[in-house]
Parts: C-alpha cells; sequence; structure tokens
C-alpha cells in the first residue's frame, strides 16, 4: 500500500467512527488535539515543540460541532473521490468547491484550511497525501547552492547564483521532490522583509558571505520552512534568522525554530530547532540608538502573549520581551538604514553573526 | 361636634366650589356620582363580608340629563340613618374612624345628592333594606343652609332583595366612552383591584358590561385602630378631646391612642406642659397645640400595620391576567410602612406582551382600592413609576417618562390616610417614604420581568438550534454512509437523543422481532405499543403492551409473529407525538382486540 492508499485508509477509519457512532445511536463525536499554546509541550527527542495530551470533543451535540463534522465528511468524501481519479487541488480550490455542498459550504477559506489541519492531525498525514497543496507563496532562495528539481516539463538543475535572476530561485511547493545537488554555503540566512532581502543582495551579501538568503514573506510557508529544515539537517547548515523587531516577528522565529502552534502536529517535518534570531533585538533598540515607532495596544497584548507561550520560556526571550514593554518601542530591520545602506551588511549583520558563532570575528 | 355656623358653610361652600370635589366639569361630574356610590357599596359590602354584586345603569333622560342608579347586595342601611347618610355632608362613620376605606372624608355621597340637587333640581331617589326588615325608599334632599337631611318622602316598600342599597340620582353631566376617563374605565380599573366583586354596567346605549368575579373570597375587612399620636392633627384632636369619655388627660392618652402606655404619657404630658388632672373637655386650642408639640418631640413605636387591607399579590396576578390577556404577569405586595404617623402597604403589578400592543405603558393608580383616573402627571405614583430606570428591565424608557412596552403597570397605596393631593380624591401627594416604597414594588417587578423575557430568549435560541440540528443530523448520516460504502443508517436514536425523546424501534427476522425502547426524557414515560401482524401474533391480529420507562432506561420487547407486519413502525398510544420517535401515533377506540398486556 503506498502512502496515498495508507492515507486514505486513516481518513476513512475517521469516517467509520462516525458511521458507526450513529449507526449505534450515539450523538457522534471526534477527539482531537486541542490547538492552543496551552497544549503544546517540547518533544526532547526531535527538540521541537509538539501537541500535548489535551484534547478536545468535537461533538454533534452542538451546533459548532454538527457543522464541523457535516463538513468533515463532505472534505473525506471530497478527498476519496479526488485520491480514487488521481487529481490534486488548492486549499483555494477545495473552499471554492465547497460552495456545491449546502449547508456543508465553507463561510471562509480560513475555515476549510483549519478542518484540513484537523485532518492531518487525525490521521497523522499530511495534506499532501489526500492531494491539497497550497497556493505558491513566492517565496524564493538566492545563494551558491545548486538544486535539482523535478518540474512538470522535467528534470532541471538550477544553480541559485548563477542560473537566477535577481528575484531568484522561487521555492516549489513539494519540497521533498528537490534534491540538493551541490553548495558553497556556509550558513543560511532566513529575512521577513523584502526590502531586507534586496538590500542583502545588492550588496552581494550572499557573495560576500558564502550565504544562502531565503526571503521568508512574512509568516512562512509550510515549503519555505521544510526547505530550511532541510537545509539544516542534510547540508549541515546553521540557519539564522533576521527579522524586524516586533512581537509578531518574533512569532516568525518561533514558527522557523520551534514549529507553529497552528501546525504543531508537523513540528517534527517542519521545525529547524538550531535556527538562531539574529534580531532586530528590543536591546538593538538600545545598543544600536535604532529608531523605534511606540508599541501599539495590540503589540502590548502579543507580547504579553509570548510570555506565556511556553516555546519562549528562555532566559533571553524573557528578558529581551520585558525589556521592550519597558521600552515601549518597535523597530524595523529596515532602521539601520540610518547609518547608511551598508551598515546593515558591513556592521551589524557580522557583529551579530560572529556573536552567534557563525562566523569568525 | 361642629358648630351650627360651620354646618351652613359647609354646603353652601360646596356649591360655590364643586372642583374641589370632583365636579369641575359634566363629564367627570357624572363619573364623580358613580364613583362615590360605587365606593360606598364596596365599602360597605366589604366590613360585612358580603361579596359584592353591584348594578351601575346610566340612562339618558334628556339633554345633558342623565339618571344614575347605583344597586348593591349590601348590608342595607338602618332606615334611622338613612337620611343623615345621603342628606348631610360631613357624615358617617368613617370621619373619625382610623382604617383603610375607600370613602374617607365622609363627604362622599351626600356630595354627589347635593350635585344632583343643584344641577336638576330633583331629590336623590334611596332605597335600602337590611337583612330581615323591610324595604324603605326615600325621596331626599339637602338643606343647605344648616346641612341637614330634607325628607321629600319616605315609605315602606317591597324589593325582592334580601339586603342592599339603591340609589337613585338625576344629574346634569356628559357621557363619553372608550376614554381613559370613562365610566366603563372607572369600572373596569375597580374590578381589577376588587376581583371579589362583580360589577354590571348598562351604559345609556344600552350595552351591558359584566366585570366578571374572579375569587370568591371577600378580602379581609381592615381592622379599625386608634389614632398614632404623630398622624393626628389639630382639628381631630380637639374633636377627640371633646368626645371622650376620660375624664383625666393622662388618662385620655392611654386610652384614645395607640403607642402610649402609662411612662410614654407621663413624658408627653411633662413635655406639654399641661396638668396630667387635667378634663380632655376643658382644653382649649392652645392647650391642644401644645399636646401636639409634645407628640412630635417624643419618639414613639409606629402604629400596628395589620390594620391595612391589601388585595394580594395572586389576586393582582389573575386579575391582570382576566383583563389584559398578557403572556407574564407578576405582581408583589410589599411589607407595611409607615409615613408621620399613618400606616400604609404598597402593591405592584406588570402584565406583559401578549395582546398588548408595543406603546407608552398604561399606568393604573389605585388608592384604597379605588381607581385614580385624573391627574396622573401630578401625582406620586406616577412620579415613582417614571423615576424607575426601566432601561435595566429591557424595556425603552425615555428620561422620566413611562417606559414603552406591551404592558400595564399597576400601583396600589393602601393606607388608613392616603396622602391626597385634593378632596376630589384624584392624585397622591409626593410623600418620600410612599415614592420609594413603589419603587422597590415595581423595581421587583421589572427584575422578574426581566429574568421572563430573557428566559424566553434562551428557549427561543435553544429551539433555533434544535430545528438546526434536526436539518444537520441527516444530511451528516447521509453523506458519511456514502463516503464509507455503507447501508443507509436511521438516524432518529441520535435525533431522539438529542432532543430527549422516547426512542422506539423494531427489529424482525425470522418470526422473531424485538422492540427496543429507550428514554432520553427527563420524566418518566407511560403509554401503549401495539403491533400487528397478518400471520397473528401470539394467535392474534394485534398485539399490545403497556410500557413504563423511567429517564435513562431501555427496555426491550420481544415476540414472535407470523407473516409480516401492516404497520410499518411500532404504533403508540398515550403519549404526544412530540416526546416520541420511530413510532406512529394513534388513537384507538377503547376496547380494541387484542391480547392482554405484557411487559
Amino acid at each position: 500500500m503506498n502512502l496515498e492508499q495508507k492515507a486514505l485508509r486513516a481518513l476513512l477509519n475517521i469516517a467509520e467512527s462516525i458511521y458507526d457512532q450513529l449507526k449505534n445511536g450515539m450523538i457522534p463525536e471526534v477527539e482531537i488535539s486541542s490547538r492552543t499554546k496551552y497544549n503544546i509541550e517540547f518533544d526532547e527527542e526531535s527538540e521541537v515543540w509538539v501537541y500535548g495530551d489535551r484534547t478536545s470533543t468535537r461533538s454533534a451535540k452542538t451546533l459548532k460541532g454538527a457543522y464541523m463534522l457535516l463538513r468533515m465528511a463532505y472534505v473525506m468524501g471530497f478527498f476519496k473521490d479526488q485520491i480514487k481519479v488521481n487529481k490534486s487541488s488548492t486549499l483555494r480550490e477545495l473552499y471554492y468547491i465547497s460552495e456545491n455542498w449546502g449547508l456543508a459550504k465553507f463561510d471562509e477559506q480560513s475555515d476549510s484550511d483549519r478542518l484540513i489541519e484537523d485532518l492531518e492531525i487525525l490521521t497523522a498525514f499530511q495534506r499532501e497525501h489526500f492531494h491539497i497543496r497550497p497556493e505558491e507563496d513566492g517565496a524564493t532562495v538566492v545563494g551558491p547552492i545548486k538544486i535539482r528539481e523535478e518540474t512538470r516539463r522535467g528534470v532541471r538543475e538550477i544553480h541559485c547564483q548563477d542560473d537566477v535572476g535577481e528575484g531568484g530561485y522561487q521555492i516549489p511547493v513539494n519540497v521533498d521532490r528537490l534534491e540538493f545537488v551541490e553548495h558553497d554555503a556556509r550558513f543560511v540566512i532566513a529575512i521577513e522583509t523584502g526590502g531586507m532581502r534586496d538590500r542583502l543582495i545588492e550588496n552581494g551579501f550572499d557573495e560576500n558571505f558564502d550565504a544562502i538568503i531565503v526571503h521568508l514573506k512574512g509568516q512562512p510557508a509550510r515549503s519555505t520552512r521544510r526547505l530550511l529544515k532541510r537545509m539544516n539537517t542534510e547540508l549541515g547548515l546553521p540557519v539564522v534568522v533576521f527579522t524586524d523587531g516586533d512581537p509578531w516577528s518574533y512569532r516568525i522565529y518561533a514558527s522557523v525554530a520551534y514549529g507553529s502552534i497552528k501546525s504543531a502536529h508537523l513540528s517534527d517535518h517542519l521545525a529547524t530547532p538550531s535556527a538562531m534570531f539574529i534580531g532586530i533585538r528590543p536591546s538593538d533598540i538600545v545598543k544600536y540608538r535604532l529608531p523605534a515607532d511606540k508599541l501599539s495596544e495590540q503589540d502590548i497584548r502579543a507580547l504579553n502573549a509570548i510570555l506565556t507561550d511556553p516555546r519562549f520560556d528562555t532566559d533571553f526571550w524573557k528578558s529581551e520581551v520585558k525589556l521592550q514593554l519597558e521600552l515601549g518601542k518597535k523597530s524595523e530591520q529596515q532602521a539601520l538604514a540610518k547609518y547608511g545602506l551598508d551598515y546593515v551588511t558591513d556592521v551589524y549583520l557580522p557583529e551579530r553573526l560572529a556573536e552567534l558563532g557563525v562566523i569568525k570575528a | 361636634m361642629t358648630s351650627k355656623h360651620r354646618e351652613i358653610s359647609i354646603a353652601e361652600f360646596f356649591e360655590k366650589n364643586k372642583h374641589i370635589l370632583g365636579y369641575s366639569n359634566p363629564s367627570k361630574a357624572l363619573i364623580t356620582c358613580v364613583r362615590e356610590a360605587v365606593d360606598n357599596s364596596l365599602d360597605a359590602c366589604e366590613e360585612a363580608g358580603i361579596l359584592p354584586d353591584i348594578l351601575v345603569k346610566i340612562t339618558k333622560v334628556g339633554e345633558n340629563v342623565f339618571r344614575v342608579v347605583v344597586e348593591d347586595n349590601g348590608p342595607g342601611i338602618e332606615k334611622e340613618h338613612v337620611p343623615r347618610v345621603f342628606g348631610k355632608l360631613l357624615y358617617g362613620s368613617r370621619f373619625h374612624a382610623i382604617k383603610q376605606s375607600r370613602g374617607q372624608q365622609g363627604i362622599g355621597i351626600s356630595s354627589a345628592v347635593l350635585y344632583a340637587q343643584i344641577t336638576t333640581g330633583k331629590p336623590a331617589v334611596v332605597l335600602s333594606k337590611t337583612d330581615g326588615g323591610k324595604a324603605c325608599r326615600f325621596e331626599i334632599m339637602i338643606d343647605t343652609k344648616k346641612n341637614e337631611p330634607e325628607i321629600i318622602r319616605e315609605e315602606e316598600t317591597e324589593w325582592f332583595s334580601p339586603h342592599g342599597t339603591r340609589i337613585e340620582l338625576e344629574i346634569k353631566g356628559s357621557y363619553v366612552k372608550e376614554r381613559k376617563q370613562s365610566v366603563y374605565e372607572y369600572l373596569r380599573e375597580t374590578s381589577v383591584v376588587n376581583p371579589h366583586a362583580r360589577i354590571t354596567f348598562i351604559t345609556p346605549d344600552g350595552e351591558i358590561h359584566e366585570f366578571r368575579r374572579i375569587t370568591s373570597e371577600p378580602p379581609e375587612p381592615p381592622r379599625e385602630i386608634k389614632p398614632h399620636p404623630h398622624g393626628i392633627e389639630i382639628g381631630p384632636l380637639l374633636a377627640m378631646l371633646k368626645t371622650t369619655r376620660a375624664r383625666d388627660l393622662r388618662n385620655f392618652l392611654k386610652t384614645e391612642f395607640v403607642r402610649i402606655g402609662d411612662r410614654i404619657g407621663d413624658e408627653i404630658i411633662l413635655k406639654s406642659g399641661l396638668n396630667p388632672k387635667a378634663d380632655p373637655h376643658s382644653l382649649t386650642r392652645e392647650d391642644a397645640e401644645k399636646l401636639l408639640n409634645a407628640f412630635r418631640l417624643t419618639d414613639l413605636l409606629p402604629p400596628p400595620v395589620d390594620c391595612l387591607s391589601p388585595i394580594g399579590d395572586r389576586l393582582i396576578m389573575k386579575s391582570l391576567m382576566e383583563g389584559y390577556s398578557p403572556e407574564f404577569v407578576y405582581a408583589v405586595t410589599r411589607k407595611p410602612r409607615v409615613y408621620s404617623g399613618h400606616p400604609f402597604l404598597v402593591e405592584a403589578g406588570i402584565a406583559y406582551g401578549g395582546e398588548m400592543k408595543e406603546e407608552k405603558v398604561t399606568l393604573l393608580r389605585f388608592a384604597n382600592k379605588i381607581p385614580l383616573l385624573y391627574q396622573q402627571s401630578g401625582c406620586a405614583l406616577t412620579q415613582a413609576a417614571v423615576s424607575v430606570n426601566w432601561k435595566n428591565y429591557g424595556l425603552q424608557q425615555s428620561k422620566n417618562e413611562l417606559p414603552v412596552a406591551p404592558a400595564v403597570i399597576l400601583v396600589h397605596v393602601a393606607s388608613t390616610n392616603v396622602p391626597y393631593v385634593s378632596e376630589s380624591k384624584e392624585a397622591v401627594s409626593g410623600i418620600p417614604e410612599i415614592i420609594e416604597e413603589i419603587r422597590l414594588a415595581l423595581q421587583e417587578c421589572g427584575r422578574r420581568l426581566k429574568e421572563y423575557v430573557e428566559r424566553k430568549k434562551t428557549i427561543q435560541k435553544r429551539k433555533r438550534k434544535e430545528e438546526e440540528l434536526l436539518k444537520i443530523i441527516p444530511l451528516l448520516a447521509e453523506k458519511i454512509s456514502e463516503v464509507v460504502e455503507k447501508e443507509p443508517i436511521d438516524h432518529e436514536k441520535v435525533i431522539a437523543k438529542i432532543m430527549g425523546k422516547v426512542y422506539i424501534a423494531r427489529s424482525a427476522s425470522n418470526g422473531r422481532a424485538v422492540i427496543e425502547i429507550c428514554n432520553f426524557s427527563n420524566s418518566r414515560k407511560r403509554f401503549r405499543i401495539y403491533e400487528m401482524c397478518d400471520g397473528g401474533i401470539n394467535g392474534d391480529r394485534i398485539a399490545k403492551w403497556d410500557v413504563e420507562i423511567e429517564p435513562k432506561d431501555t427496555i426491550r420487547i420481544e415476540y414472535e409473529f407470523n407473516g409480516k407486519h401492516v404497520n410499518v413502525k411500532p404504533l403508540v398510544q398515550g403519549i404526544e407525538s412530540d416526546f416520541i420517535a420511530g413510532a406512529e401515533v394513534v388513537r384507538f377506540e377503547s376496547g380494541a382486540e387484542g391480547t392482554e398486556g405484557f411487559t
């Protein structure tokens, strides 16, 4: 039985459990790991954060639960048909397909995305196994590495400096089909904003420091995180993350390094526990006297939430977040331009990379 | 008790100041005449413990001239008292009696007689009969100079009624209908607070309205109490000093007032500077004022409060139900309180929803069980009602106005001395203690109303949820069967479980059948199940079983049968279809054939 067949079997097991409950006159329910920050725990073996023992029961006793089960039945039916005829669809397409499902129709795409994640958790398979893929999110790679990709038009070997334009190599949806051919890199740097990525490329950072520059495009897609993980484990390259200095950016780092709360069931597959945080750290605002904005109400709430997030339960993060709350300020990556356009590549990054031991001072 | 000079002035005074007593315009005058007579009837019946049966008949006899007849089944009036009751102002036992009664000033019915006399020149015709006595018929006028009754005619006559009083007046007036201030409205509101009374009203158009009696229990008659020193005024005090049998002041205080014992009496006399041995009859007006002052300076227990006669919360609710057909009703009777030496108590009620329209609520005001129809805005009852923040209880309200809601609010103040704004008894003055009590009573009504409305909302919400679930579960069952490629599921049991019903299912194979009965409700259920087979069940065509099942229990009935079932689902009898799933509810004629029941 191939992986797809196994995934389908797992899916049908859930369907049969619901069927049997109904058949026996029981109010149908499914039990699923609860997906909150209070139910993630550190897995010593894999060094990533995964779901704990807490579960929540979705029962048809409540309207919400009944709708969830009905939609789940429709989604399972759809997956089954799709696997049978060997077709695939995107998350967004599935959402639109549900338009025809009457009461089972989804109100928003986030609802259907979430239900698919639920099915991943329940079956311990990934959406790709059900022939569901995300939209290309356009995250890119530039750096001294050659990648072999099986495209729909044959196998391509691409060097991410020599064979690409300034836009770089676009990360495909299924990273597991890539092969790393060769590389001259010393480390990987993942960058939150497009502006900073462009700055590094214009300044020749990838060439000068033998760095692979990966653009995260905000909260990174699974494919981007998977690529980082593979470069880290298969090529042994250190991964550093460079973001803005605000709570939302710290969460970006956390999802790269520790795994996200929403998809902790895939942490093993996606998280890079050894990924290091370069900045912008709140202490950088003081140290480099960076131009800063006032924290908004939401920022403050998000910072306080981080203080109770088990993934951030380290001395480094506790002291940095508390400092930021005291300062009442946040800074962007590009605030470093205060000292000139080359400052980030000539001074800030070398200093920080040396501090982290990624390069020698 | 009163000098001749004062008597004359009272009758003449009335003639010139009709408005003070409620005769300011023709339509109001008509209502006042009816009111005075009906109040008297209700009071008399109450005192005698009789369930009142009152007839009010108004006939038009000329342009703006009406004949008013009010007839009751009360105890009747002793023959010798009749002329003075109807023909002398300020006569009557009630004037000095300290108790809750409708008529309080003793002007009442004689003012109506006088009004008739002034406007039409016709005497009042009074018929009265006491139990076992003969009926007497009087034609009475009032000598306004002397304030004495003038008997035009007096005769013994026959009356079918065993006892009662009937008064007939011919007055100038005007009859209005369908208005807040009308004879009809007055009688309707009177019946609301006198649920023990039956009132029949025949209008000038010949229509007959009957306000039904909804309780056959007459109210406890109010008890008379002696005055409380803090509640007495100079006039009555002077009268008491003149009429007392006490020989000295000390004794006078002890016997004529409540809450004065030897010690308090001595304290008062000391404070007044009067001689305890003084003859009360010899005391001057100045002495009386000294005494009053001493009363004020002395701390006293409040008066006893068991002399009041409330309508009662249950009867108010019943009356409001009867009169307005609301969906919710609540009423509260507060504990008696005291203001300035006078006991009083407050009752309030609210009727909500049903057939009423969403508009500014009608406020029904009552004092000592008589409806207050006029001067709504100048009345303490209104002030208290508008000062309540009804928004807290989910009603719309503009500042200092009555709320807007499909509702009626009732306020009743009972007291031995209702502080009316004027002699015409149309509005209660703003005594802070009374206003506060009304507010508390209304707030309680408001809280209950809010609870009701919120409970109703949750029930509606739950019902909507159940309806939605009823749509989803079958869809889920259908889809999931399709996904797993198995036979369709009977989802009725699941729905029965969610909805808390009794679920019945039959399975049959090889001539054996099993009926499974699950009670998912919260109460014990009893019913009968029937099954029919063309080949017979245990030898009969129809089999029946009597079932009694506790909540959460499951019962199984097994039986053997021949042939095929005639009925698709088991048939049940004795339970409503709302409570059952998986079976069909039937009604069999009694004595249906079949085997004897077993379970």
